[in-house]
């Protein structure tokens, strides 16, 4: 008796259970999903508790000390820095123009250093505008053109 | 003549189109996914800057304290009553550092604080960071126009 082949058949597959587990995994990925906005980090050199022992560096420049003053809700009210006061909607823009213009955007400004002395109740959001008008620029091309490096600040105010 | 009905019929559906399209969505949402953000916090806005891009390189040994408009300070998703809560905290993340042969110093604060928060409330955080032994810092921004 002759033998009929099968091989030529085509085995069904269920294909349900992992068209689940995909579109759970689907499911899964798109609620975990979170949109949220590139974040950068400044980096603040801190005056360590015990003054260093040995003679101060020769070469190092002294800090330029900006003075942030807060009015009674805690908004920026004076900003001075070396007897020159920036008033106005553009005085970040004032203040990132006299810094390159005091320690230019060459290797002085890495050697320079930007001291921030703050009022207790001075809302944050000044002194990260203050960080980012004294660090640099954002150039053309995308690229950030380098300015003061080296940022500290000043010992606590007590309200 | 008669027509013979064929009555219901199993139809076969091509399901490989379908199913390499659910797959791309899935490596692209995979891909996508990120799981830094689980830093973050709803109760923090951080401060715009037009100058805060992502660090090419990984920060070491980052330990991210967030201050909340309040002042209150939150450590690896717990939330402490002020700065001054969270000092054992940092205590025993130096402990874990040096047990890996670190030192506190080589250790990143990366500072994730609201923008609205007292900048008294974030230098009285440095300070007491710094009483435990660390020293670097970073004040963390959101890529924006301030």
């Amino acid at each position: 008796m002759a033998r009929k082949s099968n091989l030529s058949d085509k085995i069904p597959i269920d294909m349900t259970p992992m068209i689940d587990i995909v579109f759970q995994l689907l499911t899964f990925f798109i609620m975990s999903l979170k949109i949220s906005t590139a974040e950068g980090d400044f980096n603040i050199k801190m005056p360590l508790a015990a003054p260093r022992a040995g003679n101060p560096d020769p070469n190092q420049l002294p800090p330029l000390k900006l003075r942030m003053q807060a009015d009674s809700t805690g908004n920026l009210g004076n900003m001075t820095l070396a007897e020159r006061s920036f008033n106005g909607a553009d005085r970040w823009a004032q203040l990132h123009n006299y810094i390159a213009s005091v320690v230019g955007e060459g290797s002085m400004a890495a050697s320079a250093e930007v001291e921030l002395d703050c009022d207790y109740n001075l809302k944050y959001e000044n002194v990260i505008n203050a960080v980012t008008a004294v660090s640099g620029r954002m150039g053309a091309d995308g690229q950030i053109i380098k300015l003061v490096e080296k940022i500290k600040f000043s010992p606590p105010r007590k309200p | 003549m008669k027509i013979k009905s064929d009555g219901p019929q199993a139809t076969d559906i091509d399901m490989t189109p379908m199913i390499d399209m659910t797959f791309q969505l899935i490596a692209f949402f995979m891909i996508l996914i990120n799981f830094d953000a689980a830093d973050q916090d709803d109760r923090i806005t951080l401060p715009q800057s037009t100058l805060a891009k992502p660090p090419e390189a990984p920060t070491e040994s980052p330990i991210t304290v967030q201050l909340t408009r309040d002042g209150r300070a939150i450590v690896a998703g717990q939330e402490y009553a002020n700065s001054q809560a969270i000092k054992p905290v940092l205590n025993n993340e130096k402990y874990v550092l040096e047990s890996q042969n670190k030192s506190a110093a080589s250790a990143t604060i990366v500072i994730r604080a609201h923008k609205d928060v007292k900048t008294g409330m974030v230098q009285e955080l440095i300070k007491i960071c710094q009483e435990v032994g660390f020293e670097k810092f970073t004040l963390r921004a959101k890529e924006g126009q301030s």
